[in-house]
């Protein structure tokens, strides 16, 4: 085999770091989207302001200091502790059901019925609010964040590789555990919706808002429910992001990569999302790869908004998506 | 003495004193009082749906709620199930006063209804529509459903044995498996009595469960209709049009027009009620 097709295959699976991060934020937006027909601008810094808090917490870092020093002329900035992971991911997990709580509380239940576009608009709020909520509480410097993730070229890849196909193959680890936590994501949401009570009552509110309260679904308390699932995937995807390009505001931008994703596998279809996530993050690198010497410059900024476009035109509800039926 | 005691003990005096305790020909049992409505108002910006409309409706009864076209019955069962919130008057349910309920909470408290524009999750099957209306039922926590796998497969099973016993009773075995989006309209009628029964309703309120229906299909609702009230003594308030059923099925009729109610008693003295007569001549009104 031609060593173009070892490159080939090796850039499309390191393709996949990129790819599970968009599906991750992308399916944020559609939990959310199908529950209550909100699309989250702020879907991708609620995964910012998740690794930020993370590392707050895993670093003892003082909530709030700068602000802390600037009134009482103190120079606090850290407990001088440092959390072990898990209690510091368990942590981040109570602060994100915390946001959907108060989400819920002080924005949703007040704008319930109100046109999409004015749902839409109070999201973007949302999504600046957060993002100068984590920089006021945890400082905007870029922020290493280490939770025992491997990292680094797979030896034993390579090796074995090697001996098979004569080519050492480069694959991350992290890009490997990053696929293997969101598939285990992924199977654990839809057992969760299948088999237990609340999952029932999140397809049902999701399916129609008035049957459901009328076999005694609480919207709100439903609403609270998938705000915090959307954290808590928005946490998943921080974690990795920020393990492997460190912690900081660019985090937020890859939401905007989420927009192409979602055109491509329907906006309600989770599937779709993982899908459609992989298609992007994989077919951005291999487009660069192929393309990037003939077209130069930076493929990877545009390739995916093309590929959404051509999806508008031939397939506008996505691969997933059910197909629009104009009613006359 | 326990609180449900001690309810149960209020509803037996208020029995008690209430003489017309009775069972009808066909030897079902009809009670006091479970749901009162006392002097019900509810506007909509200036249209005025409901005016000042009282009655009260007798556990195991079946009660029809007749009227033209926008007389206002819809709205009333709204009003009952929580989905509207009158501007004046109460709700007495079970001998207490209702505070202002939301449409889970009345649901909660053992009310059931169909939809005259039908609401199913149009995205799942029958079977997993039918058995959302078990959710109230459903105990076993998130944690104990993860983890105690055991007991929550227990319970699982014992919903999915009501579930199937109510679709043997309305005889729609053989669309279990069908996601409802494909069904025709007279089935879907059927689903959504279906899933309000899967909940065990002390009440079931019915907004026009015939209304599309051809002759052979509005009789076997009709059927189901008497039969859940039948077998399981459930309190059933009906919305139709069709004067027929309305005779056949019910044991007392609120008759409203414009909002008012003109008419009040067993079908065949309503039926001679000359202000019924009036509404039914005066206002032209769609028979479907
Ligand atoms: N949500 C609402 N907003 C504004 N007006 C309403 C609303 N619901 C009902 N109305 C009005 O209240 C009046 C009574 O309507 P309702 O639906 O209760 O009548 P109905 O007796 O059920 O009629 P039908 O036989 O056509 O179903 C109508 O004038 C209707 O326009
Ligand atoms: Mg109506």
């Amino acid at each position: 085999m031609p060593i173009e097709v070892f490159f080939a295959i090796e850039v499309a699976i390191n393709g996949l770091m990129a790819g599970v991060m968009y599906a991750l934020v992308a399916l944020g937006f559609v939990l959310i989207f199908k529950a209550s027909g909100i699309f989250n601008f702020a879907q991708g810094v609620m995964a910012l302001f998740a690794a930020l808090t993370l590392v707050g917490l895993q670093t003892g870092q003082i909530p709030f200091a700068h602000l802390i020093n600037a009134i009482f002329g103190t120079r606090m900035h850290h407990f001088g502790w440092d959390l072990p992971t898990i209690v510091a991911i368990i942590g981040t997990m109570a602060v994100m059901v915390l946001l959907a709580f108060l989400v819920e509380r002080l924005v949703l239940k007040h704008l319930v019925n109100q046109e999409p576009i004015i749902l839409f608009m109070a999201t973007i709020g949302l999504a600046y609010l957060l993002e100068g909520l984590g920089d006021v509480m945890w400082g905007a410097e870029v922020k290493q964040l280490d939770v025992g993730l491997p990292q680094g070229a797979s030896v034993w890849i390579g090796d074995t590789t090697y001996a098979l196909f004569g080519y050492d193959f480069f694959i991350d680890k992290l890009a490997l555990w990053a696929a293997g936590i969101a598939a285990v994501l992924v199977i654990g949401l839809t057992l969760f919706s299948q088999y237990t009570r609340q999952g029932r009552a999140l397809r049902a509110v999701a399916d129609d808002h008035q049957a459901a309260l009328s076999v005694g679904i609480s919207l709100r308390a439903i609403w609270v429910l998938t705000w915090s699932i959307a954290g808590f995937v928005a946490l998943v995807a921080g974690i990795m992001w920020g393990a492997s390009s460190g912690v900081q505001f660019s985090l937020s931008l890859i939401a905007l990569k989420a927009l192409p994703v979602l055109i491509l596998g329907g906006f309600t279809s989770i599937p779709g999302a993982i899908v459609g996530g992989l298609i992007i993050g994989v077919g951005e690198k291999l487009f660069d790869f192929f393309f990037q010497p003939i077209v130069g410059g930076a493929t990877e900024n545009w390739f995916a908004y093309m590929l959404a476009l051509v999806f508008l035109l031939f397939r506008p509800q996505g691969l997933f998506g059910e197909k629009i039926i104009e009613r006359v | 003495m326990s609180i449900s005691d001690a309810r149960a003990l209020q509803v037996q005096q208020m029995e008690s004193a209430d003489a017309d305790i009775f069972t009808t020909p066909d030897g079902r049992r009809i009670g006091g009082p479970i749901l009162e409505m006392r002097n019900i108002t509810l506007r909509f910006g200036g249209v005025v749906a409901i005016k000042d409309i009282s009655f009260d409706i007798r556990e195991g009864e079946i009660r029809a709620i007749i009227g033209p076209n926008g007389a206002g019955k819809s709205s009333m069962l709204n009003v009952i199930s929580g989905f509207y919130h009158p501007q004046e008057g109460e709700v007495w349910y079970r001998g207490m006063r209702r505070a202002r309920m939301r449409p889970y909470e009345v649901a909660r408290e053992g009310i059931a209804r169909t939809f005259q524009n039908i609401a199913l999750f149009e995205g799942m099957s029958v079977l997993d529509n039918i058995m959302t209306g078990r959710l109230n039922h459903m105990k076993a926590s998130i944690l104990a459903q993860a983890v105690w796998w055991g007991p929550a497969a227990r319970e699982e099973a014992e919903h999915r044995e009501k579930v199937e016993k109510v679709i043997d009773f309305l005889e729609i075995q053989h669309i279990r498996k069908t996601p409802v989006a494909r069904l025709p309209y007279g089935l879907k009628k059927r689903v959504e009595l279906a899933r309000a029964l899967a909940a065990e309703p002390k009440i079931l309120l019915l907004d026009e469960p015939m209304a599309g229906m051809n002759v052979e299909e509005k009789e076997d609702m009709s059927r189901f209709i008497l039969d859940v009230n039948d077998e399981f003594g459930t309190t059933t308030v009906l919305i139709e049009h069709d004067m027929g059923v309305v005779m056949d099925l019910s044991d007392r009729v609120v008759v409203m027009d414009y909002g008012k109610k003109i008419g009040d008693g067993p079908p065949e003295e309503v039926r001679n009620n000359q202000a019924v007569i009036d509404a039914y001549l005066g206002v032209s009104h769609d028979d479907a």
